[in-house]
């Protein structure tokens, strides 16, 4: 009798399971295997499945761009789909803050809640620099990869260079806007203006030892012209940037940081410029 | 009986030190720093520059914009220059720095003490001369008066409601108006009754100021249309939507305004400025400022002119207390901390207060234990707790869903959060991201 | 020098309460209860809270030290008021390893896998107690009472609760005329006696002596174990007009058993109740149904622990569709 019911059970079990079956492409799965599976977001997707889903219905594969696996990875899923993959130059997230706890002196405690966005809806900060790092690291919190960690030293988040994939999480939750997506670089080697305060060389300099002041020395010593000034401010390009790294003596707050170049003998006269990003 | 509001409310300790100081004149400041942004809405437009000289009444700041109000030179002088300055927290906005040179009125203001009770003036005139003499909430709101008091045409005023509650701890400069200013008080509820051609008027005090009930009591005698209400102490009696519903029995409801419910609230000190303005001719020049804290030796309530800076009221009480690790512009619950002492008077400064450690220091964080205390204390009916969870997690829609869009950021969570969980710093937060996303949605 | 002052949003000042201070108002509420037990049960019972407490606060020091990595919230008291409710609700004749096991799971298992302190879903000490009441039955109903250290020479105590006595004495035929006649209820002895059964259900009077500190301090609010109780009395009091002679009256259904202990200290639990009014009187009503169904219709004499579960899987439901009244919701414009 039971048996009777188990056979007829397990019938209308199948034929439910044949009615209600969903098509799904299988090459969504392959694709899904080959990626990270971190749900960083980084593609600006929610998660991997739906990035997966995407590179399989999507035309070309030009807009989608995993960061986090990168070029090698976006060719495999071209191969499995058969398609094409624009290679794309590796990036990392870039702190443009020098203004560690002894460059930049405290106005006034802060006692509120322990969250950049809170703190930033308030006011500008306990510096005097209304631009510098908050030190509540929601940059932390928000690394799904642990790249990045809070320096007790200098109170200023460290991107740790192997582990940072540049998915750009930072970038978006920083209320300051002070991380950057930008290039490896040749060896790592990497050059950029180590600060993002807009006010006038007076005014910041009183704020941070170690800011930007828009003097523009960098901008006229570039031969490339891949430096801009604007709001007081140097940017360097790193599209035009040769890396030739005559900007970094002009500098007279030691601004322009250099990242893994090779020690040199001509620059030791010049204030040394924090290497805070080298791996240790 | 005194009435109350409904939901929610805390019972702080009230620490009213000051209320049995007589106000006192300020001396004027050596240099007056008068912001552009004193009021909520567009910024005034400086119309002054370097070297001009200005007197006391005159217009520095035009107001540009519907919601804006006009700024008035409150010292005599000459302007030192017109530049961004930083406010109490550090943000900066266009101010106009006077350097003071003695004490030169313009002609009209009447500066006598004399009572001038007549009307004769009608309601728009009214409403005009309140715009001229840049009168905005004195509450600590600061929205510009004259706005308040013109409702749009398809809204119909009932009654005015007069804030007197001062619920909020510490404070006690709108006590010492009602009871030295009472007179005047009275005259202005009659000008803004009359500006919005109501009937009936109320001036809700809560119990814990006896002798202002009784004073304002008196006074309201020969005026039939003015009520005085006493209220429970509790907070937050001040806040507009609680005091409506207690005074009148009626809720705002959810994201509207009290115009919707034909009412409109005004606070006594608001009361006094518009009398100066219209029958006196005053522009809003100074502001009283309860000076205070537990460790101050001597709390004082002092009639200041805007913009001067707290350095030169902390010089009067004998300098900064010991023991003071926060200063507070208006009241414990709802009040800004100053970074910086440099920093001016604004309108909508109601007190200075100072903090000691023991007192405003947060405590660690531990876990929420779900004690439900937060959605027993917050008078808008929301669960602080839930709302705090999502927005940890930036859940925009379930902040939404559960109408963040209603906190009235009084403090009452966070003030009885057994936890110390920072629940306003992130209500705060998560509605202001709300209404901003809710303001920019496409209406259908 | 300037001074740094310190910056912040408000509010600027914060109320007296704490964790701590509430955990401490709970235990204190505990004394009576605690004092009653140790002067009825005497020495044994001392040891089973002696035990409980150990073993509680050991293990979330154990967990929160070696498993987690984490901060410690010992001294937050929540521990000990775990381990204080346990031993509350085992009886005082429990082997010292009953008890341990009975503490590890409250804390190691109910508390701490949910996330420590205000993640639990469960009551810790209930989930303890209910776990070695299947795990261990006999030992878990074992009531004889071993004479007080106070009054040497006196008798031992009856060695059933009262509803267990009910219990068996109806389903052996006798009617409840018969079998409190026999046993000597009466309200008296109900309110002060010392009634068979775990250690917090000895005394009644003990327990109502908390329920109202804790009301003063305002710790707890009347909403749940005024439902609990009326729901009770209301239910039992339908089935005893219906039958006095099968049923139990309400008042001797409201001053038996664990329902005092449980509605006022294990209910009223925060983590494991409702936000919200709405919510807590439907919590409130549902122990009591459930409770009543199985002292009357089910196996087991008492029933409080099982509801309380029961209803406690029920708060995140509670807590989504009961919400707090608004502030301006009623008179939303149309």
């Amino acid at each position: 009798m039971l048996s009777v019911l188990g056979v007829f059970l397990a019938a209308v079990l199948y034929f439910v399971a044949q009615k209600f079956k969903v098509y799904e492409d299988p090459r969504i799965d392959e694709v899904g295997a080959v990626l990270p599976g971190g749900n960083c977001g980084g593609c600006g997707l929610p998660g991997c499945r739906a990035f997966a889903e995407c590179c399989v219905q999507a035309e070309s594969l030009d807009e989608l761009f995993c960061p986090v696996g990168g070029n090698a990875l976006m060719a495999s899923v071209a191969q499995i789909l058969g398609r094409t993959a624009v290679e794309k130059t590796p990036t990392l997230a870039v702190l443009r803050c020098g203004g560690s706890c002894e460059k930049r002196e405290s106005t006034n405690q802060y006692d509120g809640m322990a969250s950049c966005m809170v703190a930033a809806s308030l006011y500008g900060g306990s510096t005097a620099c209304r631009y510098g790092c908050l030190m509540l690291g929601d940059c932390v919190r928000v690394c799904t990869f642990g790249a990045l960690h809070m320096d007790s030293q200098t109170g200023l988040p460290v991107v740790d260079e192997p582990l940072c994939t540049g998915c750009g999480a930072c970038v978006k939750a920083c209320p300051k806007v002070l991380f950057e997506l930008r290039n490896v670089g040749p060896k790592g080697r990497r050059l950029y203006v180590n600060c993002q305060n807009k006010d006038k060389g007076a005014v910041a300099r009183k704020a941070c030892q170690a800011a930007c002041i828009g003097c523009g020395k960098c901008v006229k010593v570039c031969t490339f012209n891949a430096i801009a000034l604007e709001n007081n401010l140097a940017y360097i390009d790193f599209h035009t940037c040769k890396l030739c790294r005559k900007c970094v003596p002009e500098c007279p707050t030691g601004a322009i940081v250099e990242v893994n170049f090779p020690p040199k003998k001509a620059v030791d006269a010049t204030p040394q410029p924090i290497n805070h990003s080298v791996n240790s | 009986m005194s009435k109350t509001f409904s939901v929610g409310g805390i019972h702080p300790h009230d620490n009213k030190i000051s209320a049995n100081q007589a106000i006192e004149n300020l001396p004027l400041p050596a240099v007056a720093y008068i912001s552009m942004a004193q009021h909520i809405g567009a910024p005034a437009e400086p119309v002054v520059g370097k070297g001009d000289y200005v007197q006391v009444g005159q217009i520095i700041g035009k107001a540009s914009g519907f919601i804006s109000a006009n700024i008035h030179a409150s010292v005599s002088g000459v302007v030192k220059s017109v530049e961004p300055y930083p406010n109490p927290l550090g943000n900066k906005s266009m101010t106009v720095i006077i350097d003071v040179q003695g004490d030169e009125w313009m002609e009209g203001i009447d500066q006598s003490a004399e009572l001038v009770g007549d009307i004769n003036l009608s309601g728009p005139e009214i409403v005009k001369k309140i715009a001229e003499g840049g009168v905005v909430g004195l509450g600590g709101a600061t929205f510009p008066t004259h706005v308040k008091l013109s409702p749009p045409p398809d809204k119909k005023a009932e009654c005015l409601v007069l804030n007197g509650a001062e619920c909020e701890p510490f404070l006690t400069s709108d006590h010492r108006l009602m009871l030295e200013k009472g007179a005047e008080i009275v005259v202005g509820t009659q000008l803004m009754m009359r500006a919005l051609g109501v009937q009936k008027g109320y001036i809700g005090i809560e119990e814990n100021k006896p002798d202002a009930i009784r004073h304002l009591s008196k006074l309201v005698k020969q005026h039939s249309g003015i009520e005085i209400v006493s209220l429970k102490k509790r907070y937050p009696q001040g806040g507009e939507k609680q005091l409506i519903e207690a005074v009148v029995k009626r809720q705002v409801p959810s994201m509207g305004l009290p115009i919707d419910i034909g009412v409109v609230v005004q606070n006594v000190g608001t009361a006094l400025a518009v009398y100066e303005a219209v029958q006196k001719n005053k522009p809003l020049v100074e502001k009283v400022v309860t000076l205070t804290g537990r460790s101050l030796l001597n709390q004082r309530n002092f009639r200041v002119r805007i913009g001067a800076p707290l350095s030169e009221l902390i010089a009067a009480v004998g300098g900064l207390p010991e023991d003071t690790v926060k200063v507070v512009l208006g009241g414990p619950m709802m009040g800004e901390s100053a970074l910086h002492l440099e920093a001016p008077v604004l309108k909508g400064s109601s007190a200075v207060l100072f903090l000691s450690e023991q007192e405003t220091k947060r405590l660690p964080q531990s876990a929420c234990i779900r004690c439900s205390k937060c959605i027993e204390a917050c008078p808008m009916g929301l669960e602080p707790y839930l709302l705090y969870k999502y927005g940890l997690s930036n859940c925009v829609e379930e902040l939404e869903q559960n109408h963040v869009y209603d906190c009235m950021i009084c403090g009452c969570c966070m003030y009885t959060c057994p936890a110390y969980l920072p629940l306003l710093d992130m209500m705060r937060f998560s509605r202001n991201q709300v209404l901003a996303i809710m303001k920019n949605r496409p209406k259908n | 020098m300037v001074k740094k002052l310190l910056v912040s949003q408000a509010p600027h000042l914060h109320g007296k309460e704490n964790t701590r201070r509430i955990m401490l108002d709970v235990l204190i509420a505990l004394i009576p209860a605690v004092l009653v037990s140790v002067y009825f049960m005497g020495l044994s019972a001392l040891s089973v809270f002696a035990v409980s407490i150990a073993t509680c606060v050991a293990v979330e020091y154990l967990i929160q030290r070696y498993l987690i990595n984490g901060p410690s919230t010992i001294s937050d008291m929540s521990a000990l008021l775990t381990a204080v409710l346990l031993a509350l609700n085992l009886p005082p004749t429990s082997p010292w390893w009953m008890v341990m096991i009975g503490a590890v799971v409250a804390i190691g298992i109910a508390k701490m896998t949910f996330g420590g302190l205000g993640n639990n879903l469960f009551n810790p000490a209930l989930v303890g107690r209910v776990v070695l009441l299947i795990s261990f039955p006999v030992l878990m109903t074992d009531w004889t009472v071993p004479p007080s250290i106070f009054r040497v020479g006196a008798d031992a105590i009856s060695g059933a609760t009262p509803l267990g006595i009910i219990k068996e004495g109806l389903a052996g035929g006798l009617t409840m005329e018969q079998l409190q006649g026999a046993h000597g209820f009466s309200y008296q002895y109900l309110l002060w006696g010392k009634i068979g059964g775990s250690m917090g259900e000895a005394n009644a009077f003990a327990l109502l002596l908390g329920f109202a500190y804790l009301l003063y301090r305002k710790v707890i609010r009347l909403h749940i174990p005024l439902t609990i109780f009326v729901t009770v009395a209301l239910f039992t009091g339908i089935l005893w007009l219906i039958n006095p002679q099968q049923n139990a009256d309400p008042l001797f259904h409201l001053l038996t058993g664990g329902i005092l202990l449980g509605a006022i200290f294990m209910a009223t639990d925060y983590v494991t109740s409702p936000m919200s009014t709405k919510g807590m009187i439907i919590f409130g009503v549902g122990i009591g149904v459930i409770t009543v169904l199985i002292r009357v219709y089910g196996a087991y004499p008492e029933g409080i622990s099982f509801a309380i579960l029961i209803m406690n899987a029920m708060v995140p439901l509670l807590n989504m569709y009961c919400k707090p009244k608004r502030f301006g919701e009623v008179i939303k414009n149309g």
